[in-house]
């Protein structure tokens, strides 16, 4: 894999300096693939997508740099090239243009300021774990560095896992170093037919079972789980979780391999899968302490009359993250999460006007509005796209 | 920097309006035990100890103080490598010790509920009973607090696998410096906002009193294979560390010791370390009996093509147990070959272990001074000891410029200056090396959004500029030093 090195930080850091000149502000952008995510906001735009290129790699490091304008897909290619992978295995999206064709064009640097992981998160990690250093262009103007490349590291404030899922609004990156995990031999696919409940307390007792789950998903009463290990162990694997399924859940049907299994978890991953794509309602990530009981029952109860019947939620990590369909007020939805000790966030509104993340606590929003101020004086970084007066 | 006696009497007066006398310590000889923490090699005593042991009593602390404008230098077991926990002349010791409950255990969602001065290891006893335990176990694991370990980041033998303290809390509880209780972080996989748990997480002390902590919990793995190797060249060791990572294994740790360090280990713990070896390698597998099975086939093939001449298998819990106890043990064997040491804990890319090792041994030629080397090769976080006798004259100034000299080449090398011990107060002037005036301004801009008036732990983990001026330190940027051809020492 060939990655363009194509370096134009002083560029940016020359756009940056004239936005504080100007008193304007900026809307960074990598890959659009993520347009839907977060506030809308009037700023200049700034294009990351050109910034591109591998600054240094070698695989026994568990380690790579990159420029924050390099594509996921490219980057993935070459890790993949060295047996090696990103651990939170970061959905692309795809950026849909106005005639309608799909591009895969995200950006490690969109990646990680929005901090968003995908299906693998659960069991090796996010992508804040992974982060091990960035190289910024701060509110002054000025290119600083922090964290590095090694995985131990705890010189100053960890501004590096800072960035991560700030949504831009602190600074500019314009590389990231990341850790790295070696890529299982072979991956496999196993499925069985599950309510919610039944589901739900699976996962739950897979959670000391020290199989080598790397993803998990029930959706439409299927329950999928993806193992990843060499060809031996994951046959033994098969047979244990069968004898542990025939053992403590009796009466579900043993899990038979699924050969549709890698474009399935891509599907996942990406959002392309049906579950997000062919509904018209909106969309709404629930973060739940993976244990919590089933709420379709509250869904349901809330859920408007006339809507279709098709199936409106899709459970993965383990029930850490539940996506849910539904047109119930935002409100309710926020209360909803919050009672059972996670949080919501309105991730495809479908043009609803509501704010993509809940609201926090005054007193969490008071230093979070000094940390803002601090880090970007001149209020320059995507202004308003996380929290308005943010 | 003292008190004036107004300050100081008012002061008194409102804390022992907080906790009863017992618990607010003033005569010398009370507060004697909290003059350092484990670098003993700098001592300073405080205006008061308070011990509070609710959380209440620390918001109206913390208030009391921020009002009278007093430093507040927070304290867990003081076990702490680099002075973080050296008390302020003109302030408090904030003692955590007597936050020492586990709350609670969560074994459905694989959580525990803990007090900031649980130790360490109280958590991993305490979840045994479910099949469980917490993964980060620094070799100080019996004695250093939760709460420390959050501040510091602590890691351990087995963060290579495992991950840092960051990688194993989910929520903690901080106290603002203006008295508010803040929740950061949640019992689910990801927050919104800010990631303002993982900037907490390493920030010694300096943002906010941690006053409680949610760690994560994992199941116990099913088996555990330790394999120990040994190496005519410390080059071939450390080449043997990249070999097996190549090999897309993550050992759950992989610790490597040099000569002196394994005559010293061996001498003192009766290991079966072989003397004649210039490196060894601990090389510890866990987990499913299976798959530990196949990667011990790996490993072995791997260490022998590095030319590893000896390997060990221990499967026995026992015979584990025996080549651990020796790198557990490192630190007070190396301790009786001499009066003092001076531990360092320098990062490096892996691929440079071989390079580094080889300057340390010459910047140890020209101080004159032994060095032995017990370190987590892994994740390339070295521990130097450097022997001295602090009672010979200028010894202890010339172990401090020997550790800034491996501290510089760790840097120059690609580096940090601390892995897993933190700034402190010790390494605060290599900080001039790793970070430029506009990286150390951002770390001060992030310390004023949560203490202007800078009251939490002043004066360490990030030096000022003018310090950094007046010492004239080079910054090192990416490992190119300014001025490459100058030899250096
Ligand atoms: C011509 C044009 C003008 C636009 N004007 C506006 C506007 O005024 N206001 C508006 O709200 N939207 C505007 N947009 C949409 C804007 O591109 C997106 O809202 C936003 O930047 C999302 O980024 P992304 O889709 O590129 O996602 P990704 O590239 O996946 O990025 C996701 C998030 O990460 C941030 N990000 C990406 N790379 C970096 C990096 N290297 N460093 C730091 N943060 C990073 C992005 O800002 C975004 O928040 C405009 C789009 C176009 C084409
Ligand atoms: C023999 C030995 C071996 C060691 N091995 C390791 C190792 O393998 N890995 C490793 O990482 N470390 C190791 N250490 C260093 C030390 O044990 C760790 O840094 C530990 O995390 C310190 O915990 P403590 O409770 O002793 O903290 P203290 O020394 O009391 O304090 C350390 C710092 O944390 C701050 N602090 C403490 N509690 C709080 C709180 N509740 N809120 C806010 N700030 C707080 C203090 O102000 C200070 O800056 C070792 C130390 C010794 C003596």
């Amino acid at each position: 894999m060939k990655i363009k090195d194509n370096d134009i930080s002083t560029s940016l850091q020359q756009q940056v300096k004239s936005a504080i000149n100007d008193k304007k502000s900026l809307c960074i952008q990598g890959g659009k693939s993520k347009l839907f995510f977060g506030n809308r906001f009037d700023a200049e735009l700034l294009d990351l997508s050109q910034h591109t290129g591998i600054i240094s790699y070698e695989p026994t490091e568990l380690c790579i740099t990159v420029r924050a304008g390099t594509k996921l897909s490219e980057l993935e290619a070459l890790l993949a090239e060295n047996n090696q992978i990103l651990p939170f295995e970061p959905p692309h999206y795809l950026f849909t243009d106005k005639d309608g064709t799909t591009h895969n064009t995200a950006t490690i640097g969109g990646a990680i300021a929005t901090g968003i992981s995908g299906p693998r998160r659960a069991y090796t990690g996010s992508a804040r774990d992974a982060i091990l250093g960035v190289e910024i262009i701060n509110g002054d103007g000025e290119i600083v560095s922090f964290g590095g490349q090694v995985m131990k590291n705890v010189a100053g404030y960890d501004l590096s896992r800072l960035m991560v899922r700030s949504q831009g609004t602190l600074g500019i990156l314009l590389s990231v170093s990341i850790k790295l995990l070696p890529k299982p031999a072979n991956d496999l696919t196993l499925s069985f037919d599950a309510t919610q409940d039944q589901a739900l307390a699976v996962f739950q007792a897979l959670r000391v079972q020290q199989l080598p789950i790397t993803a998990s998903v029930w959706y439409n009463n299927t329950v999928s789980l993806r193992l990843s290990a060499s060809e031996l162990i994951l046959k033994t694997s098969h047979t244990r979780l069968n004898t542990f399924l025939n053992d403590k859940f009796p009466a579900l049907s043993s899990a038979k391999a699924d050969n549709k299994s890698t474009s399935f978890w891509q599907e996942i991953r990406d959002h392309t899968h049906p579950f997000f794509t062919l509904t018209d309602k909106p969309v709404w990530r629930l973060s739940l302490p993976p244990a919590t009981q089933s709420i379709s029952q509250i869904d349901d109860a809330i859920a408007q009359k006339g809507d279709a019947p098709e199936p409106s939620q899709l459970i993965e990590w383990g029930g850490a993250q539940r996506w849910i369909h539904s047109r119930t007020p935002a409100n309710i939805i926020h209360n909803l999460a919050q009672s059972h000790g996670g949080y919501a966030s309105f991730f495809y509104n479908k043009g609803a006007d509501d704010e993509t993340f809940p609201a926090l606590a005054p007193e969490l929003f008071k230093i979070h509005q000094q940390l803002k101020r601090k880090m970007d004086p001149h209020g320059i970084f995507n202004p308003n796209k996380m929290y308005q007066g943010l | 920097m003292h008190l004036d006696s107004n300050t100081q009497n008012t002061l008194l007066d409102q804390l022992s309006q907080i906790v009863s006398s017992e618990y607010l310590l003033t005569t010398t000889e009370a507060l004697t035990p909290y003059e350092c923490d484990g670098l003993s090699a700098y001592q300073r005593l405080p205006v008061a100890v308070v011990l509070p042991d609710n959380i209440e009593q620390v918001q109206k602390i913390v208030q009391a103080c921020s009002n009278l404008k007093v430093p507040i230098v927070a304290r867990g077991a003081g076990t702490g490598l680099s002075g973080g926990a050296l008390p302020h002349e003109g302030g408090i010791i904030l003692g955590l010790s007597r936050f020492n409950k586990i709350l609670s255990i969560d074994t459905n969602n694989l959580t525990a509920v803990v007090q900031p001065g649980v130790r360490n290891l109280a958590i991993t006893e305490a979840a045994r009973p479910y099949g469980l335990y917490y993964a980060p176990d620094p070799s100080s694991q019996i004695a250093c607090s939760i709460g420390g370990n959050v501040a510091e980041n602590a890691g351990g033998v087995h963060c290579l696998k495992y991950g840092l303290t960051v990688q194993n809390i989910q929520q903690i509880k901080i106290v603002t410096i203006n008295g508010t209780l803040l929740t950061l972080g949640s019992e689910t996989f990801d927050t919104p906002g800010y990631d303002l748990l993982a900037l907490m997480t390493g920030s010694e002390g300096m943002l906010g009193i941690i006053v409680e902590i949610v760690v994560k919990l994992l199941p116990k793995p099913h088996a555990v294979k330790v394999l120990m190797a040994s190496f005519d060249k410390v080059e071939e060791a450390g080449n043997a560390v990249a070999d097996i990572i190549a090999e897309g294994i993550i050992p759950a740790g992989l610790e490597m010791m040099d000569k002196p360090a394994i005559h010293a280990a061996e001498a003192f713990a009766k290991a079966n370390y072989p003397l004649d070896a210039a490196a060894i390698l601990l090389c510890e597998l866990d987990g499913d009996e299976d798959q530990l099975e196949e990667q011990v086939i790996v490993v072995e093939k791997t260490l022998k093509k590095a030319k590893a001449n000896n390997i060990v298998i221990a499967t026995s819990a026992e015979e584990q147990a025996k080549l651990w106890a020796g790198r557990k043990s490192a630190f007070p064997a190396v301790g009786r070959l001499s009066p003092d040491y001076y531990c360092m804990d320098g990062t490096i890319p892996r691929k440079q272990i071989a390079h580094v090792l080889q300057k340390i041994s010459e910047f140890s030629d020209h101080h004159g001074l032994l060095v032995a080397n017990v370190f987590h090769a892994g994740d390339g976080n070295l521990h130097p000891l450097i022997l001295y006798d602090a009672n010979k004259e200028g010894e202890l100034k010339t172990a401090e410029r020997f550790g800034a000299d491996i501290l510089e080449l760790c840097v120059e090398v690609g580096g940090t200056i601390t892995g897993e011990h933190g700034v402190g107060h010790e390494k605060i002037d290599q900080m001039c090396v790793q970070f430029s005036p506009a990286e150390l301004t951002q770390f001060f801009a992030v310390k004023s959004a949560f203490d202007p008036d800078s009251l939490l732990n002043p004066g360490k983990a990030i030096p000022t500029l003018h310090r950094c001026a007046e010492l004239g330190a080079m910054h090192v940027h990416n490992g190119e030093l300014p001025h490459p051809e100058i030899p250096r020492f």
